[in-house]
């Protein structure tokens, strides 16, 4: 299939960026990933730069593949990250708009290649148990009703690709942190750090830049491993619960991250 | 060079407890004053740096992706062993590690492999603590399933997402020691160059992949837990970015590498689609459980799978191997399933194919359980293949999916070169000639959270280490030999494209170094790896400069150090003159076309030394001796 591409070139962080129109042909069974393969062969044979893109298990699970198709993080496709995403998705004659991932806490590196360490540091305040190695007892002591650990793990699914701040028109990270809260939340492990995980986590997501939820949704039309709002609703629940507690103690000391 | 194994004596059972005793401790005070550089964040690097922050080293931690959480790792489905024995079905320490031997060809160190089934249990909980949503009964106990291999059921999982629940609970202990300050965390870094002062590994020199700026960093010991080298066959199950480059420059400074020709392939993998394809997608091997692996009796037989009456389709494993059926380990599976395709009666485009048929089981089961157990792993293969395997049996094909060489290891993970300890994929590990599935989680959580955190305070407690820092001549040296590599490859300005010659490189070694390898094709491959060297040397091009974010260039890098690697790895599948796990040698093998070892030659790891540019390198010889398990043909019949 013939096919235009439009895409976000620029060389740096702070030099500015265009869109740059490329033609190319496709087949089918190629991957969005692979079609720009052929598209930086052909550039390359030009003695032309080839774009920068981030991508490295081509699986859908690294989160590293990171692409707006279309207006759409991860494309058309719903519920399937760039990587899987297939050609056979478009016709032939179509036209592709593909851009970086846009909000304020995600600057670009270069070309479709952002910087995504934010999201890092939202862990690195409180989204873990702390349980340092070795002191751990037998992992059958502690029954975890299937439903609670097939509940987590629904949450655990996130791939921390982004694609929820690309969509949200505030640019929030409340779809990522509202998985890490609800997926370490719905475990026993979880509770002693459960008012400090999500103050800690929140407060950072604020200071990194990400803006606030008013409810739009397109979090998750957009995430590729179909994390539900309703992660959203229970991390606004636990974090009312925690600031009533008043276990604001609890945040100062949890690290800066 | 010094291939002493360190493996203390006494009974199996007894040999760890008994090391641990003896191992030196550094003290709490002195353990802040020690720097420990892990290069790699993946289960084995990620653990290790979580873990030895918090007994109190300072801890820097290096990956090229953008964060750790996306180490290779994280794309393991199936599953992690460990011999806990919940389902009562006669697990022990002992089965773990006899099955681990035994599938590994007897081609492993006895003592290794028991500790690692020993410490398998204590990985299970430790990732519980962490908040791992295992899969679960109703009782709320965890539950197991069977891998490749294995007749007990043993295998911990989080659906089809194993590698990725452990790696995010390990990158979250890792994170909790970056917030806390005792990790600091290099992402987007890519490790060039290993620095040796006074013959002990003291530093590394790594790229900062963003702005290009070349940087040292000293410290008293350096950890690598770097991955895998499977990508040097460009096609390949792994990770784009998994490469060799870290271990053969540790390789170059000293190190030996050992058993570069033992490559795992493995058997349930979607065929290759095309020219374009830049990856194979592995389908977990946990398909097998359920699964039946299937072609037509007849070559040629282009019917629909469905309308193929089920006398005229060859079961071939339930037939050949009938204990194990289909589940054989992948050696196994992936020879047997080569050998239908050789006599043209392989399924799919180009008859590269053979398949894997649930119809049987979701005829007993329902297709509830089935989509319970597998539903993510069935989604993804419709979306790759547009074909709907709850109404036509999957396609599969063998694929290169994990190495079992790498860089030489004694009991303590430490490699010839002092200072220098490796982990993970990475070192020549505990899988002997091939590994069984489920256990490369294991290994690389053993050695990060449970046997590194020991060793390496006998290191730094025994060892007199001047202070060196990164003013050292040794570092400035490194850096130059580093900028050069990149100034060369920059300059060359030919015609053709790094991915031409990976791609070129991968097709001679799949062709002459994979799943079935002869003299003439190793010796044809020896001749043809180093002209493929030295055109590349001449005519590749690489655009851009070395100032800014490259990607060309870091894939040139990475290619350029296959290059050299692949030649290793033929000349080490050449002299090994037996068939043993993923290394067979179609010469040796016996009637019925099963692999034949040679103990009396080859019961041996093969640990190969550098000597310079244009050198052949020496091959020495670990042996490995049987105490506690007897030498015996493996068999699964
Ligand atoms: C698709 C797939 C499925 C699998 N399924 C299973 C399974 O079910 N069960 C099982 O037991 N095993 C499985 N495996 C194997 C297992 O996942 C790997 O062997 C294991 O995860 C390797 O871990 P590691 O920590 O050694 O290395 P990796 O996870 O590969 O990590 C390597 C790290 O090193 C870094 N690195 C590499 N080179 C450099 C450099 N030069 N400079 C800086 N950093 C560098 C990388 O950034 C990364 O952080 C699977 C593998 C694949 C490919
Ligand atoms: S919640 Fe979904 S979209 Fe957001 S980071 Fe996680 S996987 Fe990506
Ligand atoms: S490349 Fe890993 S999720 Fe797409």
């Amino acid at each position: 299939m013939k096919l235009t591409l439009k895409v976000w070139r620029q060389p740096g962080p702070k030099a500015t960026g265009k869109f740059v129109q490329y033609s190319t042909t496709a087949d089918e069974h190629m991957s969005f990933l692979e079609m720009l393969d052929v598209v930086n062969e052909e550039l390359l044979a030009k003695g032309d730069e080839p774009i920068a893109f981030d991508h490295d298990c081509r699986e859908g699970i690294c989160g590293s593949c990171a692409l707006m198709i279309n207006g759409a993080p991860h494309g058309p496709r719903k519920a399937t990250t760039t990587c899987q995403l297939h050609m056979r998705t478009f016709k032939d004659g179509d036209t592709i708009v593909i851009e970086p991932w846009r909000a304020a806490a995600f600057p670009v590196l270069r070309d479709l290649v952002v910087d995504r360490t934010a999201l890092d540091r939202i862990i690195a305040v409180g989204g873990y148990i702390s349980a340092p190695t070795g002191s751990a007892q037998d992992g059958n002591a502690i029954p975890i009703p299937k439903e609670d650990s097939d509940l987590a793990m629904d949450a655990a699914s996130c791939i921390g690709c982004g694609a929820c701040v690309a969509a949200c028109p505030n640019a929030s990270a409340m779809l990522f942190t509202a998985a890490k809260v609800s997926h370490l939340g719905r475990l026993p492990q979880g509770q002693p750090e459960r008012d400090r995980r999500v103050l800690a986590m929140v407060q950072q997501m604020d200071e990194e830049g990400f803006g606030g939820c008013t409810n739009y949704g397109e979090c998750q039309e957009a995430c590729p491993k179909d994390i539900s709002v309703e992660n959203i609703a229970r991390m606004n629940r636990d974090w009312v619960r925690a600031t009533l507690s008043d276990r604001g103690e609890a945040v100062a000391s949890a690290g800066t991250g | 060079m010094n291939l002493d194994a360190k493996v203390p004596g006494g009974p199996l059972e007894d040999k760890w407890d008994r090391h641990k005793k003896d191992l030196r401790l550094v003290s709490p005070a002195n353990k802040r004053k020690f720097d420990v550089i892990i290069v790699g964040s993946g289960l084995a690097g990620a653990s290790a740096a979580a873990s030895l922050a918090e007994l109190g080293y300072n801890v820097s931690c290096f990956c090229f992706q953008d964060s750790p959480r996306r180490a290779h790792s994280i794309a393991a489905q199936g599953g992690i062993n460990a011999a806990k024995n919940y389902q009562n079905d006669g697990d022990s320490s002992w089965r773990l590690f006899h099955d681990t031997i035994k599938g590994g060809d007897f081609r492993a160190r006895e003592g290794n492999v028991y500790r690692l089934a020993q410490v398998s249990a204590n990985i299970i909980d430790q990732c519980v603590a962490q908040g791992v949503p295992f899969a679960r009964e109703y009782g709320g106990l965890l539950a197991n399933r069977s891998f490749g291999g294995a007749q007990v059921s043993r295998t911990f999982y989080a659906r089809g997402q194993t590698g990725q629940q452990l790696l995010i609970g390990a990158y979250q202990a890792l994170e909790r020691q970056i917030g806390k300050g005792t990790v600091t965390m290099y992402s987007r870094h890519e490790m060039l160059e290993l620095v040796v002062v006074n013959g002990r590994a003291r530093g590394i020199v790594a790229r900062d992949l963003v702005t290009g700026e070349m940087q040292s960093f000293a410290a008293h010991t350096v950890v690598l837990g770097t991955g895998g080298y499977g990508n040097a066959f460009y096609l390949s199950t792994n990770a784009k970015g998994c490469n060799v480059t870290a271990a053969y420059r540790a390789y170059k400074k000293g190190a030996g590498f050992a058993n570069p020709c033992f490559t795992q392939i493995h058997p349930t993998c979607i065929p290759v689609a095309g020219d374009f394809q830049s990856k194979l997608t592995l389908m977990s091997e946990s398909l097998r459980n359920d699964g039946r692996v299937w072609v037509p009796k007849r070559a040629g037989d282009t019917r629909k799978p469905a309308d193929i009456p089920e006398a005229e389709r060859d079961y071939y494993l339930e037939r050949k191997y009938p204990s194990y059926g289909n589940l054989a380990p992948r050696d196994i599976a992936s020879r047997a399933a080569k050998e239908a395709c050789d006599d043209g009666l392989g399924v799919g485009p180009g008859g590269r194919g053979v398949f894997l048929d649930f119809s049987s089981a979701i005829k007993r089961l329902g297709e509830d359980t089935i989509r319970e157990r597998y539903g993510n792993l069935f989604e993804m293969y419709e979306r790759i293949t547009d074909e709907n395997p709850y109404q036509t049996p999957m396609r599969i094909y063998p694929a290169v999916h994990y190495t079992m060489g790498g860089l030489w290891v004694d009991y303590n993970l430490m490699s010839n070169l002092p200072g220098l300890h490796v982990i993970g994929e990475a070192n020549f590990s505990d899988h002997g000639a091939n590994r069984l599935g489920a256990s490369a989680l294991m290994q690389g959580l053993a050695d990060g959270y449970f046997i590194l955190p020991y060793t390496i305070g006998d290191y730094l407690a025994g060892a007199k280490l001047e202070a060196v820092d990164t003013s050292h001549q040794a570092f400035r040296d490194a850096e130059t030999e580093a900028n050069a590599r990149l100034g060369k490859l920059l300059a060359i300005d030919g015609t053709r494209s790094v991915d031409s010659f990976h791609k070129e490189l991968g097709h001679i070694l799949w062709e002459k170094c994979g799943m079935a390898r002869d003299r003439a094709g190793l010796q044809e491959a020896l001749a043809r790896i180093p002209a493929l060297r030295a055109e590349f040397w001449e005519n590749v091009k690489v655009p851009g400069s070395a100032e800014t974010l490259n990607q060309s260039l870091e894939k040139a890098g990475r290619v350029a150090d296959f290059l050299e690697f692949g030649e290793l790895m033929c000349s080490d599948a050449l002299i090994r003159e037996e068939s043993c796990g993923g290394h067979f040698r179609t010469e040796y093998q016996t009637e019925d076309g099963e692999a034949l070892r040679d103990d009396d030659r080859f019961a041996h790891a093969a640990v190969w030394e550098y000597q310079g540019e244009n050198q052949t390198p020496v091959r020495h010889i670990e042996p490995l001796t049987f105490e506690f398990v007897k030498l015996a043909t493996r068999s699964y019949k």
